[in-house]
């Protein structure tokens, strides 16, 4: 990066570490964690929408949707998290493939499956082999959206559908009593008043998604505790910047990372808490009212 | 007519499969100096990596390397996520029960035990890396098995106490040894396993390994592989 960098075992002190911080792996150090909020902030729209459609179809009046939603539910949260994040990446992988080789290779004569390989024309390769590393990176950040989607939208859709039994019968009562429809009811009053029950939940599961990031290494995309591992350990001559085990170090930056992702997050539930509360026939929106009162 | 002229000429270009194919996306470890390494460009690096873009060079291939776990490396071969794994593997029996390997462009490695002291107890607590063939032979040793998921982990296992020694390829234990002043030494005798390294390849990608089975016997034949081991492993380093 700087022009003394040129040859680092020569150097000292400060301009040793300046050097050494901006090599090109620190940089892709840094960018990991950008790559971790990216997949936050994705991830959990998504699964909040997964979890929605979840809860609707638990707890719709016509039963394949409820099976389905319900099924859904259970087996996602029946299956073990690791398991999820091996097995069904890769089932999910093959699947594209094999949808593309049947629409694009209809000639192929050798079998898919050979053994434990699978193996589609190159054509219907996803993304194809000739396509540059950061598509191949990009393509797996999506299955890994799609995957952590998934997951957390199932346990998503148990606390929506729960919150959406919590809100006060009397409350949907007097919407039909003005002679609102079953889909007007829902709109108009259980959605906007069932966030506050679903709050905590929702609250914990952003907060073990936060901490679910590094299962991301699994699906082949180096996030922050990959490069922490990798840089902290211990670095020989063959390295331009030979060092001993210094994962301590990193892990340290990790945790002051991972702390302040909490400590934000914390924050800003703690605001929108306060938010939904209002107006709300809950213990913290009567204090609310009381102390607006007073 | 057209029609049949043009799916013949379609299903022969699919079977030309990997040939037709022009990248070849080789997978590694990156964490295994000197075999190969993420270099501090955040470029990968090393012994391999230097050797196979050689290679890819002189048969005309591109290659794309690919840094991946080594623990789903097998799996994520098959399921065609890349078509070669150059990543410091024997090859060994269990291994080409699931993939093939072309022949061997290392000799069969050597593996030492490094430990804090030379009279360690190597019947005690071993470290090393998982599903590697220095794992397979503590698991049949009287020692305690202590695995990891990099083989940097490992050494420091040794290091935290948590383990008597480790077990490892010599070329990498070398440099730990080497420069930790005296914390690791040698300890017993180095053992020799495997059938060299080589570079693994799906079973139904036979093209793809002759064309690498001619050029590693081309650089075996030039002697530019023996080069390439001497400048990457020094001067006594094994040779073909």
């Amino acid at each position: 990066m700087f022009a003394y960098c040129a040859d680092p075992k020569s150097l000292e002190g400060l301009q040793w570490l300046s050097c050494y911080l901006t090599t090109g792996t620190h940089f892709s150090f840094y960018g990991s964690f950008l790559i971790v909020l990216v997949l936050l902030f994705v991830t959990a729209p998504v699964a909040l929408a997964f979890g929605f459609g979840g809860a609707m179809a638990a707890r719709s009046p016509a039963a394949p949707l409820r099976w389905l939603g319900k099924g859904y539910m259970a087996m996602v949260r029946g299956v073990p998290d690791i398991v999820f994040f091996l097995f069904f990446i890769i089932a999910l992988d093959q699947g594209f493939e094999w949808l593309t080789h049947q629409v694009r290779c209809p000639d192929w004569i050798d079998p898919i499956r050979q053994g434990l390989e699978f193996r589609v024309c190159p054509q219907a390769k996803i993304p194809p082999n000739t396509a540059p590393q950061m598509v191949h990176q990009i393509y797996n950040f999506g299955l890994a959206v799609v995957t952590f989607a998934i997951v957390f939208g199932a346990f998503a859709a148990n606390v929506l559908a729960g919150a959406m039994s919590a809100v006060p019968r009397a409350q949907l009562e007097t919407g039909e009593a003005y002679g609102m429809t079953q889909r007007q009811v829902f709109r108009r009053i259980m959605v906007p008043q069932m966030w506050i029950y679903a709050l905590p939940g929702l609250s914990n599961l952003w907060l073990i998604l936060i901490k679910a990031t590094p299962l991301l290494f699994i699906l082949g995309i180096q996030d922050a505790v990959y490069w922490a591992r990798e840089l902290g350990g211990f670095k020989s001559q063959t390295y331009s910047y030979p060092h001993p085990d210094w994962r301590l170090w990193y892990f340290l930056g990790l945790l002051i990372f991972y702390l302040l992702m909490t400590r934000i997050s914390e924050i800003v539930l703690d605001r929108i808490t306060r938010r939904l509360s209002h107006g709300q026939a809950t213990a913290a929106g009567e204090a609310q009212r009381k102390g607006a009162v007073a | 007519m057209k029609k049949l002229i043009l799916s013949a000429a379609f299903a022969a270009l699919a079977a030309g499969g990997a040939l037709a194919q022009d990248t070849i996306r080789i997978a590694t470890e990156g964490a295994y100096p000197p075999f190969n390494f993420v270099n501090d460009a955040g470029k990968p690096d090393g012994f391999e990596v230097e050797l196979f873009n050689q290679l890819c060079e002189a048969a005309e291939l591109t290659c794309e390397w690919v840094t991946t776990d080594w623990d789903s490396i097998i799996p994520n071969l098959q399921s065609g996520n890349y078509d070669a794994i150059a990543a410091g593997m024997s090859i060994t029996e269990e291994r080409k029960a699931v993939i093939d390997f072309t022949q061997a462009y290392y000799p069969a490695t050597f593996s030492a035990y490094a430990a804090p002291s030379a009279d360690a107890d190597l019947s005690g607590v071993v470290a090393a890396q998982v599903n590697t063939i220095q794992a397979a032979h503590v698991a049949e040793t009287d020692a305690t098995l202590l695995e990891f998921a990099t083989p940097d982990e490992a050494v420091a296992a040794v290091r935290n106490g948590e383990a008597d020694a480790v077990f490892a390829d010599n070329d990498f234990l070398k440099p730990v040894v080497d420069e930790s002043n005296g914390e690791f030494v040698w300890a017993g005798e180095q053992i020799q396993l495997g059938e060299g390294i080589g570079l693994g390849i799906r079973k139904s990608d036979s093209e793809l390994k002759a064309k690498f089975d001619a050029a590693i016997q081309t650089v075996k034949d030039d002697g530019t592989l023996n080069e390439l081991l001497k400048k990457w492993f020094g001067q006594d380093s094994v040779t073909f």
